[in-house]
């Protein structure tokens, strides 16, 4: 879990921006309506993967939504919406976010990396994701972009973990397919450590 | 054993690349122009009757596109489960759907609708039914008995005295619907040295994939499109073509990537039909927005057991008779079956000289039922277990020997009508498991450590593995490439890809060489059995294998005719077609695609074997005149039960402070047959192996009996296993002795997986207090403290979906 998203600072957030948080049942705007339009500045512009992407964004709106269905990254899931499973894991500055839980406006002066941002200009694949491939670390595939975002901001804060280390870092990415073993396989893999 | 080129070795899957770097697409990742959001209203109460529906808010709403109720829609016949209904079944059942531009508007608008409905009587235990006076779940009857001699609604009510006597763990005397038996019972049990009677519950859970079960579809030209979340892919198409009420050749299903299914979605289901229907109401595309919550309603759960078994063991420690009674727990759709397998399970795993089984499949109002890995098996493979080691116990037998005795062999026959098996290794299995584990190692430590005690447990698991008759289809392209087409559904075992395997195999092409087309009814794929069940490995190992062999009958015919010689006299390696006299003479596989194209006729696909299924026939025909074609049925001989086994070893340390313990080893076993990828065999191990920690210890339905409301909807409250609930490193390993009834040896291993880790854990947290026995799962640290501190429990004996 993100030490500095306590969910005190984020329900503070949410309410000094006198803004409807996202309801754990699915996408969901109750005073939508209430609200007089250009009451908040709608087109931002986002750093997604080093690359500036400028978007039409509501006050309301997850990170998850707008990374999905309007800049067409749809590398990451959403497998509950409601901050439970991780399969909609980012990076914000270096620290993984549930993006579904995340509101885009308070990402405008962050940097964003998601799974499609893991390989490089020249498409060669990030160790993980190469690691992940030589180990057969996905089973369905579902949660993956969300392993691979959480090892990879991991193995960047500690190049080379325990088994133990990356077990308990992971612990935020739910995998229903049980690849956990192959997962831990893949990093420590990606880690030069097998 | 067989020196081959592919089988038995690793690859690398197609699809892998694209589940690493995002690329994969699943239903919800699809965007088409001018597609709407629907959402659903689902019912808010257990059962229930729509009074009336007012929309006329929400339609005057900027941005509302439709609405679509139960009466847009084909009656369905109760209990089958409609696709919108107007009589709610369960918390969660879907009675309207509104779509709108945006999913915020779609919602809105359903805070819009007025919809009242009548409050019915509802059940959540299967208990409070059979009583005398209680509620039915539905208001036809209490009971749904599904058979081919006719089903149908009935009402069958226990007495409290029959009630109390099965809570109190004795032989149940009331009414049942269902029997099958063999053998001789009352001698089976009056040679037995030991009689053991064990009541036991095993709760239901929701399956819980990870990706909810969002579909969209459009109309082009009279065709349907659906992007749907199913586990089959070629299966899919009759039973969806039906919900849509159209014919097969105008429905194209794109499913290439599945988040998930463990039984959910084997065949179409109701919700895949919503968005064609609406669709067609409103001419727009349709994204049907499936959330969590209601991927926990929709999506399919365990079938519940409250059970009684007796079983009688000889001195030897050999199985002299069984005698099982099951009520089921069915949810509100009769959608269930698992008691008879259970007993199947028993007759495979253990081997019983006679047997009984009895049911009695009662109604709910949870979420409904369906197959989950290893329906049935896996539920009775964690109830006996326990009651293995007891029986060792009492003998003064090692408990694995015991296993060993009774384990599934060649001349294993199971089933009422005591059927013999292709093949099958058990007791291997469980010799090489003990020696992985160490088992006599273990048992030599000390089982105390302060507060904490150490378990062993070994567990056994089957499902059959197999079926027959589906269709094969392959073809050689003039590049001289090799193209699978396989209808085989993606949802994550990557089984497309290994049975696609068999082809290359037999043509002995190269891995770079070969392209696999599934994912889409477009790919022009053949007829294929759907992926559960655990029988795709088998199947499909053999439809590739048939149309291979079509494909290379073909192709020294085509270099006998260009030539000369006889077929006979041809051979092939290297991709090239060659006298065997003169390896020097010889055509490439490109030039033979390119010859196949002249020939046309059944070379190039012109024309097809007659007993094809008409889903392979249009593929066939879309096919033709681009190169060699094999195509071919899958009539290789077969009979028998197919079985897959597998067999665990697991050591834990339990606090009995806490109730907690820590999963310290895993060793699990896999007996299915030939080994045909040794890195995807290992993750249905390792992913069964989680699938049984959770439902040994952490799965459960919670139902609130005064509203019928479920408790638990989320990841974390149903329990699911996180990195933290598993061992660190879970090892697996496999017989690997060829099976007779398949070119390559090989059987199917899914549901096993699961059903022996469930299994090696209930028998390992009973090792670890002393042989007892709860006779119920999921065990959770509750239960085990007051085990412990001798206090009562808070169920009552034999309860269900609540506490």
């Amino acid at each position: 879990m993100n030490p500095q998203l306590s969910r005190r600072r984020f329900i503070k957030a949410v309410i000094a921006s006198s803004v409807a948080a996202a309801s754990s049942s699915g996408y969901h705007s109750a005073l939508a309506q209430d609200r007089a339009r250009g009451a908040v500045e709608r087109l931002i512009s986002l750093n997604i993967n080093g690359q500036t992407r400028r978007v039409d964004v509501a006050p309301q709106e997850t990170l998850a939504h707008t990374l999905r269905y309007k800049l067409g990254l749809t590398g990451t899931k959403l497998g509950c919406n409601r901050g439970e499973c991780g399969a909609c894991t980012v990076i914000i500055d270096g620290i993984t976010n549930y993006s579904c839980s995340t509101l885009t406006h308070s990402v405008r002066t962050r940097q964003v990396r998601t799974v499609e941002g893991l390989q490089a200009a020249d498409g060669t694949l990030h160790p993980l994701q190469q690691a992940f491939i030589d180990e057969l670390s996905p089973q369905c595939g579902f949660c993956t972009p969300g392993q691979l975002m959480s090892a990879a901001a991991l193995l960047e804060e500690n190049p080379r973990p325990t088994r133990d280390e990356v077990r308990h870092a992971m612990a935020g990415n739910i995998c229903r397919c049980g690849a956990y073993d192959h997962y831990l396989n893949g990093i420590m893999r990606a880690s030069g450590q097998v | 054993m067989a020196d081959y080129k592919h089988i038995g070795k690793d690859f690398t899957p197609p699809d892998i690349t694209g589940k690493v770097t995002g690329k994969a697409m699943y239903a919800e990742d699809f965007r088409v122009d001018g597609m709407v959001y629907a959402r659903m209203y689902t019912s808010p109460m257990a059962h229930g009757r729509v009074v009336s529906i007012d929309t006329s808010a929400a339609e005057a709403m900027d941005g509302v596109v439709g609405i679509l109720t139960a009466d847009d829609l084909p009656a369905v016949e109760v209990p089958n489960a409609p696709i919108l209904t107007n009589s709610p079944a369960y918390v969660g059942d879907p009675i309207l759907a509104v779509a709108a531009e945006t999913e915020e508007i779609a919602e809105n608008a359903m805070a819009a609708i007025k919809v009242k409905i009548d409050p019915l009587p509802f059940v959540t235990d299967p208990l409070d039914s059979l009583l005398a006076g209680g509620p039915d779940a539905r208001e036809e009857g209490n009971i749904y008995a599904r058979s081919s001699e006719g089903s149908g609604f009935r009402t069958v009510k226990w007495t409290k005295e029959q009630i109390d006597e099965f809570r109190a763990g004795k032989e149940p005397t009331g009414e049942y619907v269902s029997e099958w038996t063999y053998g001789d019972l009352e001698k089976g049990f009056a040679d037995a040295t030991v009689i053991l009677e064990q009541p036991f519950v095993t709760i239901g859970y929701a399956h819980m994939s990870m990706e909810p079960r969002t579909a969209l579809s459009y109309w082009r030209n009279g065709t349907c499109f659906v992007h749907g979340s199913a586990q089959s892919q070629s299966f899919w198409m009759p039973g969806l073509a039906r919900l849509l009420e159209i014919e097969i050749k105008d429905l194209v299903l794109i499913s290439e990537n599945t988040g998930g299914g463990f039984g959910s979605k084997i065949g179409a289901y109701p919700i895949a039909a919503l968005p064609g229907w609406f669709s067609k109401k409103i001419n727009r595309p349709v994204q049907l927005r499936v959330t969590r919550e209601q991927e926990y309603y929709l999506g399919s759960a365990r079938v519940g057991f409250q059970g009684w078994v007796k079983m009688g063991f000889a001195a030897d420690g050999k199985v002299t008779a069984a005698d099982l009674f099951i009520v089921e727990d069915l949810g509100p759709n009769a959608t269930g079956g698992d008691a008879s397998s259970a007993g199947g399970a028993i007759s495979m795993v253990y081997d019983p000289g006679a047997m009984r089984f009895r049911g009695v499949p009662v109604l709910t109002n949870t979420t409904p039922r369906g197959a989950q890995r290893g329906p049935g098996q896996n539920q009775i493979a964690a109830a006996m277990a326990p009651v293995m080691d007891k029986a060792a116990k009492e003998l003064g037998l090692d408990r694995l020997e015991v296993r060993k005795l009774n384990a599934a062999n060649n001349a294993t026959t199971a089933y009422e009508e005591q059927e013999p098996v292709t093949s099958a290794y058990l007791k291997e299995a469980l010799d090489k498991g003990a020696q992985m584990f160490d088992w006599e190692g273990r048992q030599r430590l000390p089982k105390k450590n302060g507060s904490k005690v150490r378990g062993l447990g070994i567990g056994q698991g089957y499902h059959s593995a197999g079926t027959k008759g589906f269709d094969g289809l392959i073809r050689i392209t003039p590049d001289g490439k090799l193209h699978i087409h396989t209808g085989v559904g993606n949802l994550g075992t990557y089984s497309y890809a290994s049975t696609s395997r068999a082809a290359a195999e037999v043509l002995k092409c190269d891995w770079e060489n070969c392209e696999i087309h599934h994912g889409s009814s477009e790919q022009h794929l053949p007829w294929n059995s759907y992926q559960a069940g655990s029988v795709t490995t088998f199947t499909h190992t053999r439809t590739n294998y048939v149309a291979a062999m079509d494909a290379l009958r073909k192709m020294k015919e085509i270099a006998a005719s260009t030539m000369g010689g006889a077929a006979e006299d041809y051979d092939i390696d290297g991709q090239q077609v060659f006298l065997t006299s003169n390896s020097a003479q010889g055509m490439s596989y490109g030039a033979i695609a390119a010859r196949a194209i002249e020939l046309g006729g059944e070379y190039s696909g012109q024309t097809y074997p007659e007993d094809i299924n008409e889903i392979t026939v249009r593929s066939v025909q879309s096919l033709a005149g681009s190169g060699l074609v094999g195509v071919a049925k899958d009539n290789l001989p077969q009979e028998g039960v197919i079985p897959g086994l597998a067999c665990a070893f697991v050591e834990i340390e339990l606090d009995l402070e806490t109730g907690k313990y820590e999963i310290i080893d895993y060793v699990g076993i896999a007996e299915c047959g030939t080994v045909l990828f040794p890195q995807g065999l290992a993750q249905q191990m390792k992913g069964g192996a989680v699938w049984g920690m959770g439902m040994a210890s952490l799965e459960r339905h919670v139902y609130d009996p005064q509203n019928g409301l479920p408790a638990n909807i989320g990841y974390h409250q149903c329990g699911i296993p996180t990195y933290l609930d598993v061992p660190s490193v879970t090892q697996s390993s496999a017989v690997d002795i060829a099976d007779p009834q398949n070119p390559f040896g090989a059987r199917g291993i899914g549901e096993p997986a699961m059903g022996c880790s469930v299994a090696a854990m209930t028998s390992a947290i009973s090792d670890a207090l002393d042989g007892h026995i709860f006779g119920r799962t999921p065990i959770s640290a509750d239960m085990i403290v007051n085990h412990v501190s001798g206090r009562e429990q808070s169920f009552l004996p034999m309860q269900t979906n609540n506490f």
